[in-house]
């Protein structure tokens, strides 16, 4: 570890406080995890390896399961296969077994795995978080470094809590400025994408900053850090500040009372040097930021709503525009929409599910298109029906649905039909990621919302008091 | 134990589009087995395969499908390749499916280290010699991961990176978790200091 003198970076304090036995030049750096999310889907032959080698889970009581993934999301609890309903029964199974609490079918806590942790207080300030999952960056909103891994190093953290790793480079994006009325998180997340570029931030850790970034709520900055890896990056961070403090005051996995103020004290110490430097600056100015919506089949091809589709620069993205059926030099606003979907662990939190009911109140969903909003878990469910947005939602001719990833990954049997169009607040816009052949648009909640009532592509101020002042 | 590798002469494969994500590699409809077998069949199943399951005429895998994989076990791909999520499918089908190294501008860093536990080798390379390689679909290609070395054809060895411990896994056959489970004793003096 260095000299307390010498500046560091957020991501420098917590890799150093994780770090059992540091990298040579011969062997990566032992790591420390302290939260491993599990999931259906990439532990299953983790929990087989230790098995077979007579291993145990090390730390049951840093490991936390829930069903996600494979689930239906119907009330019948339909499941598309039978190897989907196997999946699950074999994670219920290795739980059980391994004496790791799952938050079951029978659980109030489940939900999609970066929706619940945070939820219940899981994802602290200055921790390393890892699942087998790519957008586990979503709990670097909270100052954790988060990051996804594959199955083996599922199986490298079950059976030792840690992990080999060689330190990432340092990157930091800075947001200024104030975003306008009606500009989300969302739209500000695929705005800096687009900057970065699909893989310019391969090799990095991403610390966002600036005005724009402290102005967002927990749940814009979750928004914004699960869509690191849609960068390339292996995680994102934001600074732990008191908007971290007041969020997780009383939930269920933080100390509580006095306990807790010395638990802040030391969760406030994770941000970064006046003078430390970064190995990567970028810069934006947020004011500037309009809703965001993409045209390509990767993450970062985005631009304003309404604004033309770029002319293509190589094969692969004349490829991209080929698929989604825009043409060059013209928006993409007048393809008819049929499917839009609202939830994931980008945008299935309450903040949200809001952001589309306020647009929806008193407004239907055009005919030929299929609206479907899935709760990004159980606890986000019940608050948004506390409020009533289910009725919103249903009384639009929207689909209300049981929370899980759904659409988002599109393996629960929710599917966009091929060569259909949907807009999608989920993460990933590739070649058939949400039904074979199905063409994706990311946007906002808000901009869901208003292309399920025009039928098309729409930026959702037009709904809102925001255009007409503007 | 992993799969080891320490020197592949074989021909490439080449797919050229850039950012082939994992999408693209497995589909994630495919992801609900709780094997790390048999994901070969459906390694690019949506480029191969049409909606009702038969074959796509035309496409750029049909020539792989009729070639013998043991002569070509070197893939090519565009930049970025890989990029997407963290399934170990990815690596899991393109090794069932018979390729032993993949090649590109840049590979994504979750997909890296996936197949680096899987005996498939991810070797980046200039834009010079990718080039090189994009333009001979099926040309002759020598790894040698003990000299990190690469010889398209008859030309120089070209030198490549790896992580030194991945590469040391691939060749000496080190298993990483039993390494790790060596530490213990030091990852539990670690955990008495360490509060959450």
């Amino acid at each position: 570890m260095p000299p307390s003198s010498s500046p560091r970076t957020l991501f420098d304090k917590v890799w150093d406080a994780h770090m059992v036995i540091p990298e040579t030049a011969d062997a990566p750096g032992v790591l420390y995890v302290d939260l491993h999310l599990v999931h259906e889907v990439t532990s299953p032959q983790a929990f087989a390896d230790i098995d077979a080698r007579g291993l145990k889970v090390r730390r049951p009581d840093r490991t936390f399961g829930t069903l996600d993934h494979s689930t239906p999301t119907n009330l019948e609890r339909s499941y598309v296969t039978p190897e989907a309903e196997a999946q699950v029964s074999t994670l219920e199974r290795n739980c059980a077994k391994h004496g790791v609490t799952l938050a079951g079918w029978d659980s109030g806590d489940r939900g999609v795995v970066h929706v619940m942790a945070p939820e219940l207080g899981l994802t602290q300030p200055g921790t390393v978080v890892v699942c087998g999952d790519s957008h586990t960056a979503t709990h670097g909103a909270f100052g954790a470094l988060a990051f996804g891994i594959g199955t083996s190093e599922v199986g490298h953290v079950l059976a030792t809590q840690c992990l080999l790793q060689r330190k990432p480079k340092r990157m930091r994006f800075t947001v200024d400025g104030q975003l306008q009325p009606g500009v989300s998180a969302k739209d500000l997340t695929l705005a800096v994408i687009a900057a970065i570029g699909f893989g310019g931030g391969s090799g990095y850790v991403i610390e966002y900053a600036g005005d724009a970034i402290r102005a967002l709520d927990m749940e814009g900055r979750m928004t914004l850090c699960n869509m690191s890896i849609e960068a390339g990056a292996r995680a994102g961070m934001v600074a732990p500040d008191e908007k971290t403090v007041a969020y997780l005051r009383g939930r269920r996995h933080v100390p509580q009372d006095e306990a807790f103020e010395r638990a802040a004290e030391h969760w406030l110490s994770f941000v970064t040097d006046s003078d430390a430097s970064f190995d990567k600056e970028l810069l934006l100015d947020g004011t500037f930021i309009t809703p965001m919506a993409t045209f390509g089949t990767t993450p970062d091809a985005a631009i304003p709503i309404g604004a033309a589709a770029p002319t293509p620069r190589s094969d692969s993205e004349r490829k991209a525009l080929a698929y989604m059926r825009f043409t060059a030099n013209e928006p993409t606003t007048r393809e008819p929409v049929h499917v839009v979907f609202v939830g994931s662990c980008t945008n299935g939190r309450l903040s949200d599910l809001r952001a589309a009911a306020d647009v929806l109140r008193g407004r239907k969903v055009a005919s030929g298109v299929r609206m479907l909003v899935v709760p990004g878990s159980e606890a986000v469910k019940r608050d948004a029906e506390a409020e009533g947005l289910d009725r919103v939602f249903e009384a639009a001719g929207a689909e209300w649905r049981q929370p899980g990833c759904s659409m988002c990954i599109a393996m629960n049997g929710d599917v966009v039909p091929p060569g259909k169009l949907a807009v999608s607040t989920s993460n990933r816009n590739f070649e058939g990621r949400q039904g074979k052949g199905a063409r994706t648009i990311l946007a906002s909640p808000a901009t869901a919302a208003a292309s399920a009532i025009a039928g098309v592509l729409t930026d959702p101020r037009v709904f809102t008091r925001e255009l007409e002042d503007a | 134990m992993p799969e080891q590798f320490t020197q592949l002469t074989s021909r490439t494969f080449v797919l050229p589009q850039e950012s082939i994500d994992t999408d693209q590699i497995i589909p994630a409809r495919f992801l609900t087995t709780t094997t790390r077998t048999g994901l070969g069949a459906k390694a690019f199943y949506d480029w191969r395969y049409d909606a009702s399951g038969a074959p796509i005429a035309n496409q750029p895998l049909n020539t792989l499908d009729t070639l013998d994989t043991s002569e070509t076990r070197i893939l090519v791909a565009g930049d970025n390749f890989a990029c997407g999520s963290s399934r170990e499918h990815a690596p899991w089908a393109l090794f069932d499916y018979g390729f032993r190294a993949v090649i590109s501008t840049s590979i994504a860093d979750i997909f890296s280290s996936n197949a680096l536990k899987n005996g498939l080798l991810p070797i980046v390379v200039d834009a010079e010699t990718h080039a090189r390689l994009l333009a001979d679909p099926g040309g002759r290609v020598g790894i040698d991961l003990e000299r990190q070395e690469l010889t398209i054809g008859n030309a120089p060895p070209i030198k490549f990176a790896v992580e030194p411990f991945a590469r040391r896994c691939l060749i000496e056959g080190v298993d990483p978790l039993g390494w790790l489970t060596d530490h213990l004793p030091q990852i539990e003096e670690f955990e008495r200091g360490h509060a959450r």
